[in-house]
């Protein structure tokens, strides 16, 4: 006879057999049983959060960087509302979660009860599949299917609403080992006609590119290394968008950095101007084509991706193949040996000259100054301090200063980049930092923020805090929202209607009060000595850079414009963006 | 948008070509879904046509599969070709989704639409009703002195030229199933 055990006691059960080590939530009324059992047992480690929002962007940050799927734990009501922020973030940038949300009872289901929101209904355009289980023997089937479906194929979040009579009554328990098989099986391999065809085209191409994505690193580390190597075999140039820094070393010597919006000019002109671009898991966002029917348009393109609504989407492709990357990468990479490793050098020679006079424009160049810190400045010594940790992981925030970030900073390695890609959600950084941190314990995590976005969720200071977590806040401090501030100048003749940061806090008193180390820093001179304080002090640190007001963002493709009509530094920015690229964001 | 003076179709790549390769008129395409009959799975559907800005022209759903607990949604949709792929790629990834099936581009289908239509009057125009009826071998399911319930099947071209017949014959209400659609063969 099978033994009953109750739902809650299921639900940690079944975290276990899944191999969670590390939950994010928050208590509230109708996960009580659940947190009960939370409270008896020691191979589940809880981390208190201070809002659901942050523990969803924790967990965010705890998938990004060890390739887990991320748990959550809270509250039906408003604990499930806060988390909708984060769930679409996960789903923009598919981040594998799984999110355990409590629910008033079944029978109370649908009578207005007291923290009572539909969950299921709420979260259904914001999770990869979300359940309600409304059976305690369907528990254990439903969690196990929902640790699948979130890190199958294309990853995302997943939401499993619990009520609490489910949680209380007792039911059978099935292990994952037990479970039924999932009809969810996204096919990995690719089809082998157009993995011909591309390896075709690889051995053709005079001027290609590879562009690459986030599905690189969702793939897994075995997809770097294969897509190092073809990148190695081929000597074809590499660009990459936000989500894919990493996949490929910056420090490679194809790396031409990342491309897209404020990309590099060299990664955005090779893109407009190849014959073969090879796109592995990205997307064809708008940030990366800008204008769609001047999009790199001589050139033939294939798409690698897991996701079949991701092909030609947006922009036509030649080559799609439907496939995991790695699993495609491998086929690709044994063909193209099998059939003699061929390229057309001397044509790729060729336009790598084309691309060093791209690279001689040094579109990151910036007007230094010795009164102010500039933000690229804080940024290059941020980087020059600690490039040889390689155990560094940076988040960000959004805006300016995630472009920055992404422009200065090197990667190296898959997995130590978390940034809000998608949703391009402020507030994202500061909780995610602390997700990575949780994952690794000694690593040096740092998250470069913008003041304003940093204050979205500065209530866990709390939590990294309470569990000593040594996370640095490089806050990036102008007193302005940046970016938007930026776009008015750009576009709105500089009106800048409330884009900047009034009443801000006094970043080292509120360290202090909540007992973290705070440094201030505002002369370029003092700059390396704070870094290296802040890096040496074993605690959370609130690092507050006061950096230049008004310096803007480049390069930048203004909406609406191609990729080979960017603005640099120094160039004039007036009337830079039309009226029909004025409605675009 | 002309800034670059760029001409649909001048290449024979990509970009360019988008509009070229998929065409830009409208199409109307019947598709036929098969899914898990849980709840919420609706809902998925319906969502995402709501949610990405898709057309539904008309949309059926009944469990098919007691047993295996699946359902066929048919759905009639209008959109250029890329808007169609997109819509069949982007119901493929729905969870609980095991099979789109284009009934439009798969081949040869029937497509068969229930409407019943009440049609109030005395006289000639209540005898009128019937031989049309009749003609249209629509079947009368109720009745009063006064009025005839028409029950007609047949495609849903058939069903609104006898709609439009019984309009100035006092045609007072109207019920449409929607569209189910087989392959043939």
């Amino acid at each position: 006879m099978t033994s009953q055990i109750t739902g809650a006691k299921m639900v940690v059960q079944a975290l276990k057999d899944q191999g969670v080590d590390t939950v994010f939530g928050y208590p509230g009324g109708a996960v009580l049983p659940i947190y009960d059992e939370i409270f008896q047992q020691n191979e589940i480690r809880h981390i208190l959060v201070r809002h659901e929002q942050g523990a969803v962007h924790a967990a965010e940050g705890y998938a990004r960087s060890t390739g887990k799927p991320g748990v959550v734990l809270v509250t039906s009501g408003p604990g499930a509302t806060n988390a909708v922020t984060g769930l679409t973030d996960a789903l923009m940038d598919s981040i594998p979660l799984v999110v355990l949300t409590g629910q008033v009872p079944t029978f109370m289901i649908g009578s207005d009860a007291f923290q009572e929101a539909d969950t299921v209904g709420i979260t259904r355009p914001c999770t990869k599949h979300n359940w309600l289980v409304k059976d305690t023997d369907q528990l254990a089937p439903i969690l196990h299917e929902a640790f699948h479906v979130a890190k199958s194929g294309r990853p995302g979040p997943v939401l499993v609403d619990i009520p609490k009579d489910v949680q209380f009554a007792s039911g059978v328990y099935i292990s994952n080992k037990k479970a039924p098989t999932s009809q969810y099986r996204p096919k990995l391999k690719g089809d082998i006609e157009q993995i011909t065809k591309l390896v075709e085209a690889i051995e053709q191409s005079k001027k290609p590119i590879f562009y690459t994505g986030g599905g690189v690193i969702n793939s897994g580390t075995g997809a770097s290394q294969l897509l190092r190597e073809l990148v190695k075999g081929t000597n074809f140039p590499i660009t990459s968008t936000l989500m894919g820094l990493g996949c490929y070393p910056a420090s490679g010597s194809n790396w031409l950095g990342m491309l897209g919006m404020h990309g590099l000019y060299e990664a955005n002109m090779a893109m407009h101007d190849c014959d073969l671009m090879i796109n592995i898991g990205a997307r064809f966002d708008d940030r990366i084509t800008g204008r769609i029917d001047a999009f790199s348009p001589s050139s033939k393109k294939a798409h690698i991706d897991i996701d079949p609504s991701s092909i030609n989407k947006v922009i036509h492709v030649d080559i799609p193949i439907i496939g995991d990357i790695a699993h495609v990468l491998d086929d690709v990479l044994n063909m193209w040996k099998a059939r003699g490793r061929k390229t057309n050098s001397a044509a790729i020679d060729k336009w790598w000259g084309q691309i060093g006079e791209w690279r001689s424009v040094k579109c990151l160049e910036y007007k230094n100054s010795k009164e102010t810190i500039k933000p690229q400045f804080a940024l290059e010594r941020l980087e020059e301090l600690t490039r040889s940790r390689s155990d560094r992981f940076i988040c960000t925030e959004v805006g300016q200063h995630q472009m920055w970030a992404a422009q200065f900073l090197g990667f190296e390695e898959p997995n130590q980049w978390m940034t809000s890609g998608g949703l391009g959600t402020m507030g994202y950084g500061f909780p995610a930092s602390i997700g990575v941190q949780i994952a690794h314990p000694k690593a040096l995590v740092i998250n470069v923020a913008g003041e304003a976005s940093w204050l979205m969720n500065m209530q866990e200071m709390g939590t990294a805090v309470q569990y000593k977590l040594p996370v640095k806040q490089f806050i990036l401090n102008n007193e302005r929202l940046g970016m938007v501030r930026q776009w008015q100048e750009l576009l709105h003749g500089e009106r800048y209607s409330h884009s900047w940061s009034d009443a801000l806090p006094d970043f080292v008193k509120l360290a202090d009060a909540f007992g973290a180390k705070g440094i201030m820093v505002s002369d370029p001179a003092d700059l390396d000595d704070a870094i290296m304080e802040m890096l040496s002090y074993d605690g959370p640190v609130l690092f507050d850079c006061l950096v230049e007001k008004h310096e803007n963002c480049f390069p930048m493709i203004p909406s609406g414009e191609p990729h080979n009509k960017m603005l640099l530094g120094e160039a004039t920015t007036e009337d830079a963006i039309g009226s029909s690229g004025a409605v675009l964001v | 948008m002309s800034a670059l003076k760029i001409k649909k179709g001048s290449s024979k790549h990509s970009a360019y070509d988008l509009r070229s390769t998929f065409g830009d008129e409208i199409q109307t395409h019947t598709l036929a879904i098969l899914v898990d009959n849980e709840a919420g799975v609706l809902a998925r559907v319906i969502g995402l046509f709501s949610g990405r800005g898709y057309n539904i022209d008309s949309l059926t759903v009944a469990e098919v599969d007691h047993e295996g607990h699946l359902s066929r949604i048919t759905i009639v949709t209008t959109g250029t070709p890329q808007v169609i792929e997109q819509i069949k790629a982007q119901l493929g990834r729905i969870v609980p989704v095991h099979e789109v099936h284009d009934l439009t581009v798969d081949g040869p289908h029937v497509e068969r639409e229930l409407a019943l239509l009440k049609v109030g009057g005395k006289g000639e125009k209540r005898v009128e009703a019937l031989r049309l009826a009749d003609i249209f071998r629509a079947n009368v399911v109720d009745s009063t002195l006064d009025s005839f319930t028409f029950q007609i099947t047949g495609t849903p071209e058939k069903v609104d030229a006898f709609a439009e017949l019984m309009r100035p014959l006092g045609l007072i209400e109207i019920a449409r199933t929607g569209v189910a659609a087989l392959s043939r063969g």
